[in-house]
């Protein structure tokens, strides 16, 4: 559903509509490098009226003061068309979202109907409030965001998420939320609605990617200061030159002094920040992460320590069956057959997984002969479940309670299947016992399935300073075991909701910057305590409010992505900033013998680059400072790569590439536009 | 190799073996360890008795700045009115009259905020007792009150967060006690013994070869010399400063000047490593220093050795570039010193920078313009220290993180301080000589054209980086000078304290956020390289018109 081609032909037309719009000096204010280059614009325009009309040759020809305020101009339109494809893409990505959430008709109840209490009417979806109550049965769409009540179904999301397979969805757990746009396949729900229309997460982040709405965040903002204070220095080396050259006699145009101060002030950087800043959220979105803010962005890249949930994030799903140890003196098939016995009824995944493990091993359920059996639940007091068919007695459970079983009815705990147990609880795994009219049969290892390649993914966050720490409701041998076999960095065992706040907390007092992901309300304090909280789009509402980003895909490894994100989103401003200052040593080369050459010949020995002119050394300037903006929107928008190959080396790549090549490229390139202009003038 | 270039690489080698040892010692003193030095504890305590300090009060930055702005005011008022009524005080064996009012606001300004730029000339324009109690009393506070305020650096960055940021005043009367006084006591029995007067008798007269009679001035002046040095002051005993044969009487006293001048900017630089138990990082930005000062060094002393081609046109034999120098002291010593004074913010001469070659005179006013290589005492620190705050937060981004330094995050405010302060050298430089070069032609300048042009702009950025050093060849000492190079050497002197002293401060209360594997190392040959980058491009470019108009056109039509 994500496009990633960066300028789709729809999106262009309006972004070049946009980019003229955008000249509104209230609305280039709001950017202090490139309003200056706005008034040297103005003044450029001004300077080729005056020319044109007195023919006074001081200000050079009118033809060439209007060139210069031409590709002055384009170097506006080039910067604000850079922040208009950014928003329109970040638009259009989140318009397909929410098309998904068009009219549709709606079963609202009404408490107090016109003929019975708690009446049904149909409505169309926009008329629907925070609040009001409204069911959905099966083949329904769901018209808005809300939270399920009353009921439970099975919820067809792949409209959001891309994701085939449906979810179940039910009232009163950490996954009651139902998503506008998405399909009730079967069951029926009653539903409350979250949120007023307009008021949704993506019609937030609507807002906060155009330029009305959207707040600079802090380092945009530090960012913003320094590149002001650019471009002051320059206005001061501007405005001084005067002075300086009428005392050595050496007359300079304005258009010389106004291009001389758009090259040197950090426009490259300048015209792409708030690209860049939207690309960001942009690139967050097409992950299927809706954020709340610019600023959660940045602070992901930042972040220190990830809070992971054991289940779905390092594990997959849930233990599965691995093996099973049949006791001495019991014969495979026959425990086999027990195990599977025992599993018919039970409806859990471990449950299922016994079933197919045995299957694995030749044991057909078809096979086996389980007419007029009584299927024993598992509750709490027995912690056992089974089945009684005819004589048989058949029960799975934990080792305590499948011994109380065995014991209480005179039989003897097998030593070796004893020693077997220990074994694998202290290899991470779980025990289920097997017995048959009160004898021991055998023991199931059900163990968890680390997910393939998150070792690889936790290694690479190590590498880019974040810490993993594992969150489980497992004892801490269990715990221990899988963290060191997933490569997390630490564990919280036994895991109550609080525990992760006080985890939180304690890594926040030692400085450190800290994300999780939840989705219960019991979740939410400890998201909206983290610096980074992502709360599952199907998790509660609580959990949604207070994150500050929601995950469309409910995808537990998405804080990795996200991490990323934020780090490419400040590379990517780093560098290109890097790269704006480094041009200003061509251009100065470039500039400053053109504005003194003529007074003081001897100055041509500046002129390394053997420019043609002065004039064409100040438009080959100029232009290669003008179309140097939209050769790096691609890069201002798909972002610098991250490569987690440690700070340092980071740091000497970056600097090789956007500082080295900051300084040589605009020597190339001047060079080159003057070769040509020295052609066709 | 020839013996003068040798002369200048032992020069600086011997800087070095005495620097690194002192960074140790002074680290120890700053931190309150124990030192051989512990004798003077009691003297010290009397001291604060005395003055009533209580030596154990922690101040945080707010409270250091207003000490030292407090302290500075009143010595300023102190001594304008010695310098205004001077004739009429004791010790004035020569008869030397009153400053006029805006002389004395120059000069008291100038020798407050270790500038020393000199406007007048020390054997007319002053009494033996202004020389004592203004000019080499304001030489020894000056400078401690610089390394005061860099103390305030060494401790934000010590420890964890912290407000606590040590006593303004225990830090400045432990740099007198244990640096300044014991290096000056030792420097000026040297310079005695070569030579340098110091007697309170008034002019001698003396009979030349020639027969004709010669009035020397002479007086206490060895030990004014040495703190000149050793506190980065700069001013001379003598108008001709450390090119008088008095002041500077043969080439070892030459090399204990120079070496003199050297040992503090740079034995701070590895105090930094050492006290904030980061030596690496002390001895990385050490590095980054040297090479820039070599980068300025390298082609002043090949300007200045390749002699002047001017006298080769005109068919001399000899065309070694000696103008403005000194035959005992040679072109490499005083190329050597030409680059060591104007970075390191000194400003004493030892040659005439006004006669030397062009490209030379655009690295002493690089030098100043940089101000960093090195620096002066404390401050040269403080001023890099705004440079390494921009590197650190465009590096920082390049990493991939938010900018942070020491584990404290750079946030909008701390950057607002660091451009402030960046931008504001080129500005204090760049509009004064603007409006100097807009008077209508005066009548102080005795060089028309780039020369001329160079003499005013130098006399800014000498007077904005608190160097001191004069391209002579102005006539300077009027109302216009006098008041304009006044107040930019006031601006120039405490803004870039406060300004730094002022992120450390903010940056010392931050909550401190250990390293980690993402973390931006700052002690590393690539940081180092960004620093230096940011230093050139933001730094230096920014004076390339100027200079440009200046001593580089005057290159181009010189070769």
């Amino acid at each position: 559903m994500s496009n990633n081609k960066l300028f789709e032909p729809s999106l262009v037309a309006g972004a070049l509509k946009q980019a003229f719009i955008k000249l509104s000096p209230r609305s280039m204010f709001r950017n202090p490098v490139m309003f200056t280059v706005e008034i040297g614009t103005a003044i450029m325009l001004i300077v080729t009226a005056y020319t044109f009309y007195t023919k006074d040759a001081s200000q050079g020809a009118p033809a060439y003061n209007l060139t210069v305020f031409i590709i002055l101009l384009l170097t506006l339109l080039f910067a604000n068309f850079a922040e208009a494809i950014a928003e329109a893409r970040g638009k259009a990505q989140a318009e397909s979202l929410r098309k998904t959430r068009e009219e549709t008709p709606a079963k609202k109840i009404l408490a107090v109907g016109e003929i019975f209490m708690d009446e049904v009417k149909i409505v169309p979806s926009s008329q629907l409030r925070k609040g009001d109550i409204f069911i959905c049965e099966a083949g329904d769409m769901i018209p808005m965001d809300g939270e399920i009540i009353q009921g439970l179904a099975t919820i067809d999301e792949s409209a959001i998420t891309g994701e085939s397979a449906p979810v179940i969805r039910e009232a009163g757990g950490d996954k009651s939320s139902v998503t506008g746009g998405t399909k009730v396949l079967s069951d029926k729900i009653k539903v409350r609605v979250t949120t007023d229309p307009g008021e949704s997460f993506l019609d937030k982040m609507i807002a906060l990617v155009e330029g009305a709405s959207r707040q600079k965040t802090p380092n945009e903002i530090a960012l913003t200061i320094l590149l002001a204070s650019f471009t002051l220095v320059f206005i001061i080396v501007c405005v001084t030159l005067k002075p300086f050259g009428d005392f050595s006699h050496t007359p300079i145009t304005i258009a010389a002094f106004v291009s001389l101060f758009v090259c040197l002030i950090p426009t490259t950087i300048g015209g792409l920040l708030s690209a860049i800043g939207i690309a960001g959220m942009d690139r967050a979105l097409r992950a299927n992460v809706i954020t709340k803010s610019g600023k959660a962005v940045e602070t992901a890249g930042d972040l220190d320590t990830l809070l992971l949930d054991k289940t779905g994030t390092i594990t997959i799903g849930n233990r599965k069956a691995t093996h099973f140890w049949p006791a001495y003196s019991i014969g495979k098939k026959e425990f086999f057959e027990a195990c599977t016995l025992a599993s018919l009824a039970d409806e859990t995944p471990e449950g299922k997984s016994i079933i197919e493990l045995a299957a694995e091993k030749g044991i057909k359920t078809s096979n086996l002969n389980a007419a007029g059996a009584t299927f024993i639940p598992f509750t709490a007091e027995t912690r056992s479940s089974g089945l009684n068919l005819g004589q048989l007695r058949i029960r799975k459970g934990a080792y305590d309670a499948i011994r109380n079983i065995v014991t209480r009815a005179g039989n003897e705990f097998p030593a070796e299947t004893e020693e077997k147990v220990k074994e694998i609880s202290s290899n991470g795994g779980t025990p289920l016992v097997v017995s048959q009219n009160e004898m021991v049969m055998g023991v199931i290892e059900l163990q968890d399935i680390i997910k393939p390649g998150i070792r690889e993914r936790f290694e690479r966050l190590r590498r880019m300073g974040v810490k993993t720490v594992m969150v489980t409701g497992d004892n801490p041998l269990t715990a221990k075991f899988i963290a060191e076999k997933a490569g997390v960095d630490d564990f919280i065992a036994e895991a109550k909701p609080e525990d992760k706040m006080i985890y939180i907390r304690r890594e926040q007092e030692g400085g450190k910057l800290v994300a999780m992901m939840g989705d219960g309300t019991n979740d939410a304090p400890a998201l909206a305590q983290a610096d980074v909280g992502v709360a599952m789009n199907s998790g509660t509402q609580a959990a949604k409010e207070a994150g500050n980003m929601v995950d469309l895909d409910n995808d537990p490894t998405k804080l990795i992505e996200i991490v990323e994100i934020g780090k490419q989103l400040l590379m990517t401003r780093g560098t290109l900033t890097t790269f704006s200052i480094a041009n200003d040593v061509a251009k100065y080369f470039a500039i400053v013998p053109a504005l003194f050459v003529t007074a003081i010949p001897a100055l041509q020995g500046l002129n390394i680059m053997h420019l043609k002119s002065p004039e064409s050394a100040i438009l080959s300037a100029v232009i290669f400072n003008a179309i140097i903006i939209p050769a790096l929107i691609p890069l201002a928008l798909r972002g610098v790569s991250y490569k987690p190959i440690g700070a340092s080396a980071l740091l000497r790549r970056n600097l090789f590439i956007y500082g080295l090549g900051g300084v040589i490229i605009p020597f190339i390139g001047i060079k080159l536009i003057d070769l040509f202009l020295s052609l066709i003038m | 190799m020839n013996s003068e270039i040798t002369g200048v690489l032992v020069t600086f080698f011997i800087t070095l073996l005495i620097a690194f040892p002192l960074g140790k010692y002074i680290a120890k003193v700053f931190s309150g360890a124990p030192t051989f030095t512990d004798f003077l504890s009691p003297f010290e305590r009397f001291l604060y008795r005395t003055c009533g300090i209580d030596p154990n009060k922690e101040m945080n930055w707010k409270q250091h700045m207003v000490a030292l702005l407090t302290i500075n005011l009143v010595w300023l008022i102190y001594a304008f009115f010695i310098l205004l009524f001077q004739a009429h005080l004791p010790l004035n064996p020569d008869g030397n009259g009153n400053m006029t009012p805006d002389l004395a606001f120059n000069t008291s300004i100038s020798f407050l905020v270790n500038c020393n730029l000199q406007h007048y000339s020390g054997e007319s324009g002053l009494t033996y007792l202004s020389q004592l109690i203004v000019i080499t009393f304001l030489q020894f506070v000056s400078a401690a009150s610089g390394m005061a305020a860099v103390a305030v650096l060494f401790k934000a960055f010590a420890g964890k967060t912290t407000g606590k940021l040590g006593n303004f005043f225990v830090f400045f009367i432990k740099t007198i006690t244990r640096l300044l006084l014991p290096l000056a006591v030792i420097m000026a029995i040297i310079l005695a013994f070569s030579g340098t007067p110091a007697s309170f008798d008034g002019k001698d007269t003396i009979t030349t070869l020639q027969g004709d009679t010669v009035q020397v001035s002479r007086g206490p002046a060895a030990g004014m010399i040495a703190i000149k040095h050793l506190g980065t002051n700069g001013g001379g005993w003598f108008g001709a400063n450390s090119a008088h044969p008095l002041e500077n009487p043969g080439y070892f006293t030459n090399m204990v000047e120079a070496i003199a001048q050297c040992i503090l900017p740079m034995a701070l630089v590895f105090a930094f490593g050492f006290f904030i138990n980061r030596k690496k990082l002390g001895y990385a930005v050490f590095g980054v220093m040297t090479i820039g000062m070599l980068t300025l060094m390298i082609p002043n002393m090949l300007s200045e050795l390749g002699g002047n081609p001017a006298l080769a046109k005109i068919g001399l034999h000899d065309h070694t570039a000696m103008e403005g120098k000194e035959v005992r002291i040679g072109v490499a010593a005083s190329a050597y010193w030409q680059v060591m004074t104007t970075i390191i913010s000194t400003g004493s001469v030892n040659s005439m920078h006004d006669s030397s070659m062009p490209l030379s005179g655009a690295m002493q006013l690089l030098g100043m313009m940089i101000n960093c290589f090195y620096g002066g005492k404390g401050v040269g620190l403080l001023n890099y220290f705004i440079f390494l705050i921009i590197a650190v937060f465009i590096s920082g981004l390049m990493v991939g993180r938010t900018p942070e330094f020491m584990g404290r995050k750079v946030e909008a405010k701390e950057m607002k301080i660091a451009a402030i302060i960046a931008l504001f050298h080129p500005f204090l430089i760049l509009v004064g000589t603007a409006i100097a070069a807009y008077y209508p032609q005066a009548a102080w300048l005795n060089n028309p054209g780039h020369h001329g042009f160079s003499e005013m702009l130098y006399e800014y950025t000498s007077s904005s980086a608190n160097n001191g050093s004069g391209f002579e060849g102005l006539g300077d000492n009027n109302i216009f000078w006098n008041i304009s190079t006044g107040i930019v050497m006031l601006l120039g002197r405490f803004l870039p304290i406060i300004g730094p002293v002022a992120i450390a401060g903010i940056l010392a209360n931050k909550k401190y956020t250990p390293e980690s594997a993402g973390t931006l190392q700052t002690d590393t040959a690539t940081f180092g390289i960004m620093t230096y980058a940011v230093i050139m491009i933001v730094a230096a470019l920014a004076f390339f018109p100027a200079l440009t108009l200046g001593p580089v056109a005057e290159f181009f039509q010189l070769y």
